[in-house]
């Protein structure tokens, strides 16, 4: 067992989990989206990003890739949020709230294609 | 530079984790702990407030407690965040240095970036490996001609000498071996702007090493080596080592031609002088009885070649045995009055100091010279930066052997002719060198000659093809001459006529050009210039060939012809 893939892993499959947790539940229902949990998928997503630094292999590049565009679109939610309720100073309409989760379901289609990998890549692997 | 990246996120991974951890953990705490607002309200600081919080306290900005003043809870968990922050802060920006400064990253960072350099380079370019006496000199020439050139040498300190050394075009260096196949390439040995690879790292099997993986990844460059044995020249040649650079046997067979005809010699030296040298003199060494001190490398090829001049040598040797000399040889090593005396310096003629000591080359000269004062004097100057000290000691004839492998190449980069004209000079006798080092001395002034290559072709000479197309004939002189006055020629002499298989040696001023021929010139610097000029511009030519300067412009030609 070797605990680098054990950390790995788990942190992968953690930022899949939480995001799929912020993501359930009516679209536009701000009742059902809980910001800390937006808080946790997001910082567990950069956890898991910094994890795959520097790893040279082609599949390393591509765990990578899926992550930062995960980190993307959960950044780019928590920037709605932030934007609509402190700067605009608008209530949150369910319009506002429907984009927040969409941003968010796009990360957790990224955050399976990394999960997908990783399996993929213990499946190959032969030691 | 993908590998210094990659490095680099490898190394920073844990502070960033640290980071990003400390910096949620003390986000979540504060959205977390109750508060009041300005009105005695509980309340509870959001997200957005609190990575705003964290975010100035965190980089010891600190704008006050926002957006109301917190309460004892708060403060205290302010108080853990800031500790906590400025922890991971250090942590990390002293790993970053930590990295910076390790030697590892530093090599990779240095073979990313010279790795860069190379593939920028556009032009043709050589790769020197090694950098000592010879290639020092070598490079200096070549940047001085602005020929590209890659240093590669394995001592980090001769890497420093480079990039201190004030050179006119601007020389990458990487320390590294050159034996190592990825640092030729590297060094752009696959590149398709790659011309040649010249080894000169002073050790005969490294040489070697980077011959045969050079001619392996590169079959078509042209690669040049030194070579001080004959086992290892032969090894080189036998897989198509393009040139091998022997310093000693150059040495030897020039100094031994010394003695039957001193002209020619000068027409070798002057050939492959460095860059603006003064020119030397002529000079006769006497046949007699000569003292050789040191049976090496350079010993056994000097004795080699003089003998066949009927020269005879007296051997001083430190160690004969070792050395394989004859029984004659007097053991010692020359630099003590007796030794010298035993091998008969007072009825010699010459002595050469062949040494690999320059002390002690410098003290048999001194001391030979005190028993014998009439004697013709060979020193050997092992290293370069003791010129001075070898130059004040009025010597006959020095040997440098940096000095000779770097103009040989330099030679054979500039004008490969010249290879095809030492080998025609040879069937020559020593009158046709006297005339030919009287015409070199008549249109060089002061230093050693310039020697250039030009070809008559439509890209190099479209003005000689021009007028070759109109019917006219181009003879050699019209493109001698000077394009300010026809009836004087340019201070140049054109050696060689290389034409399909034929080779015309001091071709005469009336010969007709031809298209592909390939010309090779001798002369002050100033005239190759004024030649390329002429070869290319249609009216200097009309002008040499008919004296009449005609008007460039349509509106003037008009007017004239009016």
């Amino acid at each position: 067992m070797n605990l680098e893939k054990v950390i790995f892993a788990f942190f992968s499959i953690l930022a899949l989990t939480l995001n799929y947790g912020f993501f359930i539940g009516e679209l536009d229902d701000p009742t059902h989206h809980n910001v800390y949990e937006l808080f946790a998928a997001l910082i567990v997503s950069l956890i898991a990003t910094i994890m795959k630094f520097g790893d040279r292999a082609h599949i390393g590049a591509l765990l990578l890739a899926t992550s930062l565009v995960a980190d993307l679109q959960l950044i780019a939610a928590a920037l709605v949020w932030g934007y609509v309720v402190y700067v605009a100073e608008s209530p949150l309409e369910p319009s506002v709230m429907s984009s927040i989760v969409s941003l968010s379901g796009g990360a957790l289609l990224a955050n399976l294609t990394s999960v997908i990998l990783l399996v993929v890549e213990t499946v190959t692997f032969r030691r | 530079m993908h590998t210094v990246i990659s490095l680099l996120l490898r190394r920073m991974r844990l502070p960033l984790i640290v980071l990003i951890t400390t910096y949620a953990v003390s986000v979540l705490g504060l959205t977390l702990i109750p508060g009041v607002d300005d009105q005695g309200n509980p309340w509870r600081m959001d997200f957005f407030h609190a990575t705003y919080f964290v975010s100035f306290l965190g980089s010891t900005i600190g704008f006050g407690e926002i957006p109301y003043p917190f309460t004892g809870a708060q403060r205290m968990w302010t108080t853990f965040t800031i500790y906590a922050a400025v922890v991971s802060w250090l942590y990390a920006i002293g790993t970053i240095l930590t990295v910076i400064q390790d030697q590892g990253f530093r090599r990779v960072l240095a073979f990313s970036s010279f790795t860069r350099k190379v593939r920028r380079m556009q032009e043709p370019f050589y790769i020197v490996c090694g950098y000592g006496d010879a290639s020092r000199l070598l490079v200096r020439e070549l940047s001085e001609r602005c020929i590209h050139c890659v240093v590669i040498e394995k001592d980090g300190e001769k890497i420093l000498d480079l990039a201190v050394e004030d050179l006119p075009d601007y020389v990458p260096g990487l320390s590294e071996d050159a034996t190592n196949s990825d640092t030729l390439i590297a060094a752009g040995l696959k590149r398709p702007n790659c011309r040649g690879v010249i080894a000169l790292t002073g050790d005969d099997h490294s040489n070697l090493t980077i011959a045969i993986t050079s001619k392996l990844l590169a079959p078509d460059i042209q690669v040049i080596c030194q070579s001080d044995s004959k086992d290892s020249a032969a090894n080189m040649a036998s897989f198509g080592t393009d040139h091998i650079i022997d310093p000693f046997e150059i040495f030897a067979s020039r100094f031994a031609m010394m003695f039957h005809s001193p002209s020619m010699h000068l027409v070798y030296e002057w050939m492959t002088a460095v860059y603006g040298a003064p020119l030397s003199d002529f000079k006769r060494p006497p046949t007699g009885s000569w003292v050789l001190c040191g049976f090496g490398r350079f010993g056994k090829a000097v004795r080699e070649y003089i003998a066949i001049e009927g020269v005879k040598t007296r051997l001083i040797e430190a160690e004969p045995e070792a050395t394989g000399a004859p029984l004659d040889t007097v053991e010692g090593r020359g630099t003590e009055a007796n030794t010298l005396l035993d091998a008969g310096i007072q009825d010699a003629v010459g002595v050469i100091a062949g040494t690999d000591n320059d002390a002690n080359n410098l003290s048999i000269l001194i001391t030979a010279r005190y028993l014998n004062p009439g004697l013709f004097t060979v020193v050997r100057q092992n290293q370069q930066k003791k010129a001075p000290i070898f130059k004040a000691a009025d010597i006959g004839l020095i040997m440098q052997p940096g000095t000779l492998v770097a103009q040989n190449i330099l030679g054979l980069i500039l004008s490969p002719l010249l290879g095809d004209f030492f080998r025609l000079t040879r069937d020559q006798n020593e009158e046709w060198a006297n005339v030919l080092v009287s015409r070199i001395a008549g249109v060089v002034a002061e230093v050693t000659p310039e020697t250039w290559e030009l070809e008559i072709s439509v890209l190099q000479a479209p003005a000689v093809y021009n007028r070759q197309r109109r019917g006219h004939k181009v003879q050699l002189k019209d493109i001698c001459s000077n394009p300010k006055d026809r009836s004087k020629l340019l201070p140049c002499v054109p050696l060689l006529i290389k034409r399909d298989s034929m080779d015309m040696l001091l071709p005469d001023m009336e010969e007709h050009l031809q298209n592909g021929d390939r010309i090779l010139f001798c002369g002050r610097q100033d005239a190759s210039s004024r030649l390329r000029y002429i070869i290319n511009d249609h009216q200097a030519l009309d002008y040499i060939q008919t004296g009449i300067d005609h008007p460039r412009g349509t509106v003037w030609r008009w007017i004239r012809s009016a």
